[in-house]
């Protein structure tokens, strides 16, 4: 389905004006795609993306699955069939409490079920949640990439800062996706990734009616069970729980593993602070030395000139490198922790599963026994309870399938996880150390450049 | 600093996380003061304090010009004594230390308001030793300081007279702690060498006097504001009848300290009479060029003000990001651990040893900013110092001022006095034979302007020599401050060069080592 200048404005259930208001924008917003490289080039909120964190994300998707190479269809002439997606180009949409912002997705394959090479959809926050809770739902025992948080201060909501964390994270989301073996078949991301905006917003509205109680069926499930692993981990036997000494660990890994990794974020974003006001003092401080020199002498009066000047040449280096900080360390060490939790809730899934397991097989033999007695009483009846009986049977033995699907999903997944991980942070690292490194050195340049002056006094 | 590059992960959080909580324990700028004070011996004319660390082979990594050598090389502080070198050869004392707190109690109360009467105060032992070698050793009370600068004050007007320390009016127990006393041993240690450092007041008799003189302190005591206000009263009556006079050697001292009371409404009265009346006084501030200096003071006094402000969030804000880059290498430091412990993947094993080199450096840059915010407290103290001498100006100025009043005040008086007498003698005069009421009252007219005569010309003697003590003194304070400033900048600089070059190579260094997860795609992707 593709676009064209000319479409058929259709009016759903809002207000004839907001709609055509909306599939306007949307549509221009569409049809910018030729000056698209330009605005990129200049957007600011961009060059650290495209050379940083996300971009390894290009290499991944051709590397993770040698295997998967029988995607149907002809092969394009570079070879490898790829998938790379950007969130680019937040846009503020809407008015007053209604306002949202919305985020033009570019998908470039080579693979025909992307319908390649290019394809770009307009899509906002909700539009992501509803990928992931579907991707949740359907995929059991996979390691759901994370969301960036979902709500925040009102006054902060729009700051341009918390717009790139998102659009940044929400980039390393999908991208995530796409490049996992098993997720980059879905159906829903395909619906994601190529559906028109108005089908994806009563798509996402239609669910959002049986969502809201699931989600909150999960939250509860979630609740119980963390309670209940909790408990297991403190050492409360109850009776329906995984007894695997290996999972068990497991399990106390991932969460000790939590409080570390909030510890070091939590720093991490104290350090980017630190930047900031020594950028600020800096800056200050520069000025101040400027005001004395005026009332010094000659060539000392300069000298304070020459000092303030790289005091604040220096303020914003460091509000730079701040920012730079923020997005190559601080998030990818946020994002390592909401990975964390993705694993908690993927616990919890498996917890459910061994439950239900538990339960259906309890109830199949109470089921049998019941037949039998029956069955030995010649009973009307038994007929009913072998249907019945037979029909428990069946649900347990899918029970105790899905479990063990889980069971050895999450064995892969952990597997993959570290090693992703690993990457990840090897790659924050780097940028960190780099930044510092730079940072460092400009701060020692500068302050280098008056010392001639000082000398000659 | 420079210790084995090889330490257990264990003793590196120990000895960081005991650096750690020093730092967090006093997180302003008073505490890194205090730190940098730390360093023992004299920074007046001692020998260069050796560098806290060994200057290793791995710092010759500094391109030309190499400032690591320069840097760890000690910066002769200049706080203490006013400026360093150059007083030292002047300066009438080679040094000077205040040492030893001890509590002592007092038998008698002598102050007049009951219920303040001191149960025990704080004695401090000064030793010094003179340019020409004697060594002296003498307790000296908080009170005696007191005295000395008062002293000082009085008999060096128009001189910038260092400011002695705060009397401190807060209640008894507050007095006595330990910090307190502390603070204040430092203090006054720093006051002493800064007296010993002027040219003129480093070589009078009362400093001399207060550092040698064992015992008692064998300088008049200033006598408290009640027992000023009674004897000034007594005088009053006989002032007022015309029979007591103010004489030329209490008109060198001025008018508000003093016990005179009839002195003190006078000076007022001309006070009023010079600003809200407006008529012009016959001796005015003349001097176009002090005029001017006067205004680039109060300019100077403020740019010196804001500066200092800044300087100290400067400070605060290094030693943050000091901190906070220790904090983040000690929670990695602890991850990795974890991970090490519980690995059951190889790449876990891996994550952990990069984690590892990046804790490491962390707290490496960490130890190099907490040195390099020493060093800047220490250099930026200039300012803090110099806004401290504008109070020393304030007061020179001050006295010239009154000096003025005082003249003004006589000259007045001078002139009503010949207009008094001019009347009585031409009514006598009419008179034949004279009247002879009226004609003793012309001859203690006559007297009582002979005085007073006499005393405006000590007053206007006074003030010149007020006024050449101003002169002299904003010169050698212009040279001062130059001299002074042009170092703290030199010194500033050159630390930052110093310990950010050194900064960045760890970095750089951890830098290489990770470059192989770095994937830096060519935006021509996109």
């Amino acid at each position: 389905m593709k676009t064209g200048p000319n479409r058929t404005v259709r009016c759903g259930s809002l207000t004839e004006g907001y709609h055509r208001n909306l599939a306007f924008l949307i549509s221009f917003r569409k049809r910018n795609l030729r000056s698209s490289k330009s605005l990129l080039r200049n957007c600011p909120f961009l060059s650290p993306a495209i050379t940083g964190y996300t971009s390894k994300f290009a290499m991944i998707s051709t590397e993770s699955d040698p295997a998967e190479t029988s995607s149907p269809g002809p092969r394009s002439p570079s070879g490898q069939p790829f998938v790379m997606i950007s969130v680019t180009e937040p846009v503020k949409m809407g008015t007053g409490v209604q306002s949202y912002i919305s985020y033009r997705v570019i998908t470039k394959s080579n693979m025909t079920e992307f319908e390649g090479p290019e394809k770009i959809v307009i899509r906002r926050y909700s539009d992501f949640e509803w990928l992931h809770d579907k991707l949740a739902e359907k995929y059991k025992g996979i390691f759901i990439p994370p969301l960036p948080e979902k709500s925040a201060v009102e006054k902060f909501r729009f700051s341009a800062e918390f717009i790139e964390m998102r659009r940044q994270a929400l980039d390393v989301f999908i991208n995530r996706i796409a490049s996992h073996p098993v997720l980059r078949k879905s159906e829903d991301l395909r619906t994601f990734l190529l559906e028109e905006e108005e089908r994806m917003e009563r798509i996402r509205s239609i669910e959002a009616g049986i969502f809201s109680k699931k989600s909150s069926d999960i939250f509860q499930m979630f609740k119980d069970v963390q309670s209940k692993v909790s408990d297991v981990v403190l050492g409360k036997e109850k009776p329906v729980e995984e007894s695997d000494p290996e999972y068990e660990k497991l399990k106390n890994y991932i969460f000790e593993l939590e409080n570390h990794l909030a510890e070091t974020q939590k720093q991490a974003f104290r350090l980017v602070k630190r930047h900031r006001d020594l950028g600020q003092s800096l800056a200050d401080f520069g000025k101040a030395m400027k005001l004395l020199g005026a009332c010094e002498g000659d060539s000392l009066g300069k000298a304070f000139s020459d000092l303030g000047s790289k005091g604040e040449i220096l303020s914003l280096k460091l509000q730079k490198e701040a920012h730079n900080l923020l997005m190559n360390f601080e998030e990818p060490l946020k994002d390592y922790v909401r990975a964390v939790q993705s694993i908690k809730a993927t616990m919890a899934d498996r917890a459910n599963a061994f439950r239900q397991h538990c339960e259906l097989a309890e109830t199949t033999k109470l089921k049998e026994i019941n037949l039998d007695k029956l069955m030995l009483m010649h009973s009307e009846r038994a007929r009913e309870a072998e249907i019945d009986f037979k029909e428990s049977k069946a649900d347990s033995e899918e029970a105790t399938k899905r479990f063990e699907t889980i069971v050895k999903t999450m064995n892969e997944e952990l597997v993959r996880f570290q090693e992703q991980k690993t990457a990840d942070l090897g790659l924050a690292f780097h940028e960190f150390a780099k930044g510092q490194a730079k940072l460092a050195h400009d701060i020692a340049d500068a302050w280098r450049g008056v010392l001639p002056k000082l000398e000659a006094l | 600093m420079m210790g084995p590059e090889e330490e257990s992960m264990e003793t590196l959080t120990l000895a960081t996380s005991a650096a750690a909580t020093t730092t967090t324990a006093a997180s302003d700028y008073h505490s890194a003061i205090s730190a940098s004070q730390e360093i023992p011996g004299d920074p007046l004319l001692s020998p260069p304090v050796p560098p806290t660390f060994a200057l290793s082979p791995s710092s010759s990594f500094v391109d030309p010009p190499s400032y690591s050598d320069v840097v760890f090389t000690p910066f002769n502080p200049s706080n203490g004594a006013v400026s360093s070198s150059p007083s030292s050869s002047t300066s009438n004392y080679l040094r000077i230390t205040v040492s030893d707190p001890v509590q002592e109690s007092e038998t008698v109360s002598t102050s007049l308001v009951p219920g303040s009467g001191s149960g025990g105060y704080f004695t401090y032992l000064i030793t010094s030793r003179a340019k020409d070698g004697t060594d002296s050793r003498v307790r000296r009370r908080f009170r005696d300081f007191v005295t000395l600068a008062d002293r000082l004050a009085e008999s060096h007007r128009g001189l910038f007279v260092p400011v002695r320390p705060d009397k401190g009016v807060v209640e008894g127990r507050v007095m006595k702690s330990a910090d307190f006393i502390e603070q204040r041993r430092v203090a006054l240690e720093r006051y002493l060498r800064r007296l010993a450092a002027h040219p003129v007041i480093g070589k009078s008799d009362e400093l001399r006097v207060f550092l040698q003189a064992e015992g008692r302190l064998p300088l008049p005591t200033t006598t408290d504001v009640a027992s000023r206000v009674l004897d000034g009263a007594v005088r009053l009556p006989r002032q007022l009848t015309g029979v007591d006079v103010t004489g030329p050697e209490e008109v060198v001292q001025p008018a508000k300290g003093g016990r005179d009371l009839l002195r003190i409404f006078k000076e007022l009265k001309q006070t009023v009479t010079n600003e809200w009346v407006g008529s012009r006084p016959a001796v005015v501030e003349e001097d176009r060029e002090f005029l001017d200096r006067k205004d680039k003071m109060q300019d100077l006094e403020l740019q010196l003000t804001t500066s200092s402000e800044h300087a100290e969030t400067l400070v605060k804000a290094q030693q943050d990001i000091g901190e906070t880059m220790g904090e983040l290498g000690l929670a990695f430091i602890k991850l990795t651990k974890f991970e090490t412990e519980e690995a059951t993947f190889e790449s876990q094993r891996t994550r952990a040893a990069e984690m590892k080199k990046v804790a490491t450096a962390a707290v490496k840059a960490s130890r190099l900013y907490r040195e390099l915010n020493a060093q800047t407290v220490k250099h930026l103290d200039t300012l803090h110092e110099h806004l401290g001498i504008m109070l020393s100006v304030h007061t020179a100025f001050s006295d010239r001022s009154s000096a003025l009043l005082t003249v003004q005040t006589l000259m007045s008086d001078l002139s009503s006095l010949n207009s008094r007498v001019e009347k009585l003698e031409a009514a006598s005069s009419k008179i034949f034979g004279g009247d002879r009421a009226r004609l003793r009252r012309v001859e203690e007219l006559k007297e009582t302007r002979r005085v007073t005569e006499n005393a405006k010309c000590c007053a206007v003697k006074e003030y010149e020599r007020i006024k050449d003590n101003n002169r002299s003194e904003l010169e050698r304070l212009d040279h001062q401050r130059h001299d002074d400033l042009l170092s703290m900048l030199k010194g500033f600089v050159i630390s930052q060069v110093g310990y950010y070059e050194k900064i960045g190579s760890v970095w750089e260094t951890v830098a290489d080592e990770m470059h192989v997860y770095s994937r830096e795609v060519e935006s021509s992707e996109q």
